[in-house]
């Protein structure tokens, strides 16, 4: 939908001007660009906007939210599971900086969104006028490119240019602030044309021949080759390439938290997660393999652990849309530039056909160990409390990996990421590099309104409920179907875990208290219950999944559970801990 | 002892060259780049280019290849930013501009005026009652050796302009931009233009 509005219009030249305020061209512009929802919070300096968009009412889907970050994890939710830009309303001022969390994640994580922030007259910026901040110099570090519009008949130019930066190449959030009186001035709007090219931006760097050809190859000789995959290939729409590439390659292949689902988790070849709590087996295997094919990935400091002791016996081949990825982390042997769903055929074209048995057998190995060691004990305990664990188990037993999953950030993401099953891609929605505790919530109703033929699970841990618990507020007005699943352990748990591991149990500040989260939810009209039992869970899981409407399911699980395997922060990949 | 000695191992003086859309904003973005990683910029001048409307930032860093080729990268990832070269010393030929303020009635009484002018290179842009302002262009060590000539003299005030550096072996930027014209030429387009088919103008 949305390149293909473009069709509809006429060139500007050919149309006739018709007036309208700044507002309503950009209203306008959002329809052209295929936008239905709006996720925002009106304020003095963005009114007029509020105002014409009273009258979009039926065209534009707005969801008032609690807070303006709630706002943005719902836009960023919104733009992870419906592949579409989230777009993101809040006034001047504090409006404005309550956005500045979300630009963080969002940019980190390489999510499109258009935020709009109202700003003051443009004959008071600079003045400390009422609510005025800078916000284009306190976003320039969190976008991708943000721009102040302080006259009227900027706004489709700068608009069009807005959408398409933040959807193209590598995306990314993007900032567009409105002075008051470009909202209100009066203008010929001649149309809008949607923006394919900038003269200095180019989304996708040149695919050089040469380089795939020498990747092959390397591919081709290789003994033990390994995959490391990441949100590249679910960004690029590249499930399909990446599924064709692992077939012909037979090599196996492991995910970063960001890339998880682009193919089933029970793809013969998935060998698990990698990383700081990732599993066994491709985290070990990444300091034997002798090839190192990273695919939409960033080498992230919590997947690679130590970087002088990170693969050095392997060459790396890095597949990857940004230019300045390669070589910032971990130096490449070959760099395949351009945008994976095009590389990745390419590659596979040149590739021999193998099957990588005994190697892929390595993998399932320490996949058994973990098993007996680790995995078994936390998704089937049988005595004591619940674990975090078997409560994912539970959930995926019971949506057959159908559902969308949004973690929100500690341990209980750590297991969320490790145990949930997808058999769909953009279904796992977590915030990955920045690691914002409050996202889940916020982020599940956008992923909701992204996906409304999905069932949307938020799971949550006690603490990064409390920061955005408000957004039930907006979950009873708009009426959005969202389950919540709290883990509760009473505890700020990665905090403790780490407490409890590197500083000698000194718990500070960790042991957190909660309110009734059930009666709190009743407030909102949210129907809830807590889980105590085990023998309760499997039933109280659907009846939460069952219910018509959003519903809130605190399980009390084990207070002091740790999260394994492990890599100490300062440790090689390869001195994953098991306990 | 020269700067180069004093600098960490493997490190070294760069220039980078950056050739951007003339936009608000920008040299922020840029800077941002550097201040985040905790890189001191040594000098920097924006200034029009050869082009019309493209500017061009001239930048000088002391860090290794290694952080320089990743900021270059980091920098052409910038939406507004059309290219970026880096080099060391010997591959540009660059020049800095000084301005010396002494007073008059010492230069006039104590100097050896033309001698001091002479052997540094400088001349007086101009001359008043209460005092003379010198100026000399070259290189930082050559700007530096008349400022302790003059210290002598009551030097009131010095300033050093950033650096502005030409690339000796390439053809750079605007090569590129001819090559492409002469391969593809069009009728009555100004070079802007050309740079909107920019894949096939330039190479990363």
């Amino acid at each position: 939908m949305e390149a293909t509005q473009q069709e509809v219009l006429t060139a500007p030249e050919e149309q006739q001007a018709i007036e309208l305020s700044g507002s309503a061209a950009l209203l306008e512009a959002l329809i052209i660009e295929g936008v239905s929802t709006i996720f925002g919070y009106p304020g003095g300096a963005i009114m007029p906007i509020y105002d014409a968009l009273y009258d979009y009412k039926e065209k534009l889907n707005h969801i008032l939210v609690r807070h303006e970050q709630g706002g943005i994890h719902a836009g960023q939710g919104y733009a992870r599971s419906s592949g579409k830009v989230g777009v993101v309303f809040a006034t001047s001022g504090p409006g404005a900086t309550n956005l500045v969390t979300g630009l963080a994640d969002a940019q980190i994580d390489s999510t499109p969104l258009v935020c709009i922030t109202g700003q003051v007259f443009a004959h008071l910026l600079g003045t400390d006028a009422f609510q005025e901040t800078d916000v284009i110099n306190i976003t320039t570090p969190v976008t991708k490119w943000n721009y102040q519009i302080t006259d009227a008949t900027e706004i489709p130019e700068v608009i069009a240019k807005a959408f398409y930066i933040a959807r193209s190449g590598r995306p990314g959030p993007v900032l567009i602030d409105i002075t008051k009186n470009a909202q209100i001035q009066k203008f010929a709007f001649k149309g809008y044309t949607p923006c394919h090219h900038i003269r200095s931006y180019r989304p996708k760097p040149i695919i050089r021949p040469k380089f795939i050809e020498q990747a092959a190859q390397v591919i081709n000789e290789a003994k033990k080759p390994f995959i490391l995959w990441g949100q590249g290939v679910i960004l690029g729409k590249a499930e399909k390439e990446f599924t064709a590439f692992l077939k012909k390659s037979g090599i196996p292949a492991a995910w970063t938290i960001m890339g998880v689902g682009a193919i089933p988790t029970d793809h013969p070849q998935n060998v698990g997660m990698l990383g700081m709590h990732g599993n066994y087996g491709p985290n070990v295997l990444t300091n034997e393999c002798d090839v190192l094919i990273a695919i939409g990935m960033r080498f992230d400091d919590r997947v690679t652990g130590r970087l002088d002791k990170y693969a050095k016996q392997a060459k790396v081949i890095h597949l990857d849309i940004d230019p300045a990825e390669i070589d910032k982390n971990v130096q490449t042997h070959v760099a395949v530039w351009g945008d994976c769903k095009e590389t990745l055929p390419l590659l596979t074209q040149l590739i021999e056909e193998k099957q990588h048995t005994e190697w892929l057998e390595k993998f399932n190995d320490y996949a058994r160990q973990e098993n007996e060691a680790l995995i078994d004990a936390e998704l089937h305990p049988q005595t004591g409390e619940m674990t975090m664990g078997e409560v994912i188990d539970q959930l995926n037993q019971l949506t057959d990996g159908d559902a969308i999953v949004v973690t929100d950030v500690g341990q209980h993401q750590m297991v969320g990421c490790r145990y949930a099953k997808f058999n769909h891609t953009r279904s796992n929605i977590t915030s990955g590099g920045l690691g914002t505790m409050g996202f889940a919530l916020p982020a599940a109703i956008g992923a909701k309104f992204g996906a409304q033929q999905r069932t949307v699970v938020a799971v949550i841990g006690d603490g990064g409920f409390q920061m955005t618990i408000q957004e039930l507020g907006t979950i009873m007005q708009s009426g959005v179907d969202v389950k919540i699943l709290i883990l509760n352990n009473r505890f700020l748990g990665m905090v403790r875990q780490w407490q409890e591991l590197f500083n000698e149990r000194r718990y500070s500040f960790v042991d957190i208290q909660s309110p009734d989260f059930v009666q709190v939810a009743k407030g909102y009209g949210i129907a809830g219950k807590t889980v105590t039992e085990r023998e309760d869970l499997q039933s109280s899981l659907k009846e939460m999944l069952s219910n018509p409407g959003s519903f809130l399911l605190e399980v009390m699980v084990t207070k002091e559970n740790n999260v394994f395997p492990m890599v100490p922060q300062g440790c090689s990949v390869s001195e994953i801990r098991l306990k | 002892m020269s700067s180069q000695d004093i600098l960490p191992e493997g490190k070294q003086e760069f220039t980078i060259t950056v050739y951007t859309e003339n936009q608000i904003g920008l040299l922020n973005r840029i800077a941002i780049i550097f201040t985040r990683r905790k890189i001191n910029i040594d000098s920097l001048n924006t200034s029009p280019s050869e082009i019309d409307s493209i500017h061009r930032f001239t930048i000088v860093i002391n860090e290794t290849e290694d952080v320089v080729r990743k900021l270059a990268r980091q920098i052409e990832k910038q939406v507004e930013v059309l290219k970026v070269y880096f080099h060391t010393n010997t591959d540009i030929i660059w020049q800095e501009m000084a301005l010396y303020k002494v007073p008059a009635d010492m230069i006039a009484e104590k100097a050896p005026v033309e001698r001091l002018l002479r052997e540094n290179g400088a001349r007086a842009v101009v001359i008043r009652k209460d005092y003379i302002v010198f100026e000399t262009t070259g290189h930082r060590e050559e700007t530096e050796n008349l400022i302790k000539v003059l210290q002598p003299y009551g030097l009131i005030e010095f300033v050093r302009s950033a650096r502005i550096a030409i690339i000796k072996d390439s053809e750079g930027f605007n090569a590129k931009l001819r090559e492409f014209e002469q391969r593809e030429p069009g009728e009555e387009v100004s070079e802007n233009e050309y740079l909107n088919q920019r894949d096939k103008v330039f190479t990363m």
